[in-house]
């Protein structure tokens, strides 16, 4: 097993949706929302994800494909 | 010796030990260095800071690292020149330019790399990594060199080897990942969870950061232990331009400035990644990613850690966020080298197109006060300027050179 920090991203029209319940449910992961923050159109979720990397993999696919942007708490790593 | 008292989180005001780590065990807020300013306050003047080394380590008693270690290329102290040429064409009498771009690898990078460097020696580690594309991968591999240590740079599979000559001449180890941007980006976070490296903006930003402040100190002890009505400041992540305020700031706390901190601050960034001058312009209450398409490479980060941060010292210091054009970087990059004889990078071409829209915007006045700081050397960025080669071609006579004499500039 192993544990990923991550920052979720939503835009206007994911805001509403049950996505984190979603990843939760439909892959073995284990989530555990740190910092949030939502506004009327948008918003972000902080938190950490614990499962096999395989399977946080295919998550974070999956939560990508439903138009979140996924990035690692930091932020952007590669600089110019 | 440091005045380093311990890590604290920014979101939740947690407390850590001074430590390889960047983010709060609690909230995953980025976390900061508290310093002792009592201790420091006993001991530091002008005059001690003047009398210490020309580079960066003159403001040891306000570093996270030890001096004792310093892993130097007497990075910084670089000029602050009076821009009379350039202030003329836009009409400004007081314009000032910080010339970051003479720094041992050529960027304003040396600063904050020679500090994570250092605390990465004190830290006892051996390997000094990073993911970059261009300045930050010459610094690693200059100062990984200069220490002793092992440097490891990560690279996009698609990047154009010839754009990491700069870090691989200095017998760093690129790892060419075959994957995304985004793909780099989770790799190295995982690396630096799982290994006992120093991940210079990773596990040792909260001290590489602090590197950042010694161009606010610098600038300010060069125009003359004052701050400027101005700055214009390039921003990638946004640290750099918080960091030189929190130079000015710290400055005036410890009783070394002529008079208060009134510099409006001025964040520049390109048309085509500009994501803290989107959420400024749109009052947005975050930053929204985007997926940079710039020619500004070196300010080329889509989701910036810091951009929020940047947005809460816009507001606080009245100043402003400016995107500019892609095509009115090449035109600042060659306005600077004719006016002022300075051969900058893209992300001075960024900056000294804002400082153009913002005399143009009356945003600043002609007889007010601006620093401009210029972070890279051009010869990093040639490409971007290559359409200035237009050579008069002549045969090898006298004649010849006289019939083409009237046309020489």
């Amino acid at each position: 097993m192993v544990t990923r920090k991550v920052k979720f991203t939503f835009s206007t029209k994911l805001i509403k949706k049950p996505v984190i319940y979603h990843l939760g449910k439909s892959f073995d992961i284990v989530t555990n929302i740190r910092r949030a923050e939502i506004h009327d159109s948008l918003g972000w979720v902080v938190l950490e994800l614990e499962g096999t990397e395989a399977e946080i993999q295919k998550g974070l696919n999956w939560m990508k494909e439903e138009g979140v942007i996924v990035d690692p708490v930091q932020g952007d790593i590669i600089a110019g | 010796m440091t005045f380093t008292k311990f890590l604290i989180c920014r979101e939740c005001g947690s407390e850590f030990p001074i430590s390889p780590i960047n983010v709060c065990d609690y909230c995953f807020g980025p976390l900061d260095v508290e310093y002792d300013f009592e201790k420091i306050r006993q001991i530091i003047s002008r005059e001690r800071i003047i009398e210490g080394p020309l580079s960066i380590w003159r403001y040891k008693d306000l570093l996270p690292s030890s001096y004792e270690y310093a892993v130097d290329l007497q990075a910084g102290f670089t000029p602050l020149l009076h821009a009379k040429n350039l202030g003329k064409i836009l009409g400004l009498d007081n314009l000032y330019l910080k010339n970051d771009s003479v720094n041992p690898s050529y960027s304003f990078k040396d600063r904050v790399v020679s500090v994570a460097a250092t605390k990465a020696k004190e830290f006892n580690i051996d390997t000094l990594a990073c993911a970059s594309t261009g300045n930050l991968a010459g610094s690693v591999g200059a100062h990984a060199s200069r220490g002793g240590m092992r440097g490891v740079v990560f690279i996009p599979s698609n990047l154009e080897k010839g754009k990491i000559i700069g870090a691989a001449i200095y017998g760093a180890t690129l790892v060419s990942v075959n994957g995304t941007y985004d793909d780099v980006n989770r790799l190295c976070s995982e690396i630096a969870d799982n290994y006992k490296w120093a991940f210079v903006n990773i596990n040792m930003r909260p001290y590489y950061a602090e590197g950042s402040k010694t161009l606010g100190f610098e600038a300010a002890e060069q125009f003359g232990w004052q701050t400027p009505d101005h700055a214009v400041v390039p921003a990638a992540s946004g640290a750099l331009y918080t960091k030189i305020w929190k130079g000015f700031e710290e400055f005036y706390d410890l009783g070394l400035l002529n008079g208060k901190v009134n510099t409006h601050m001025h964040l520049a960034q390109p048309e085509g990644c500009s994501p803290i001058v989107s959420a400024w312009n749109e009052k947005s209450p975050q930053i929204i990613p985007v997926k940079p398409n710039t020619v500004a490479h070196s300010l080329a980060i889509g989701n910036p850690a810091d951009g929020m941060y940047a947005l809460k010292l816009i507001k606080e210091s009245a100043g402003s966020a400016i995107a500019v054009p892609e095509s009115e970087i090449s035109e600042g990059i060659k306005l600077l080298a004719e006016t002022e004889g300075i051969f900058t990078e893209t992300a001075g071409g960024v900056v000294v197109s804002s400082l153009k829209n913002l005399v143009k915007e009356k945003r600043i006045k002609k007889s007010e006060s601006v620093i401009a700081f210029i972070t890279g050397n051009g010869l990093k960025t040639q490409e971007a300027v290559e359409s200035v080669v237009n050579p008069i071609e002549i045969s090898p006579t006298f004649s010849e050179f006289e019939k083409i004499y009237s046309k020489l500039t």
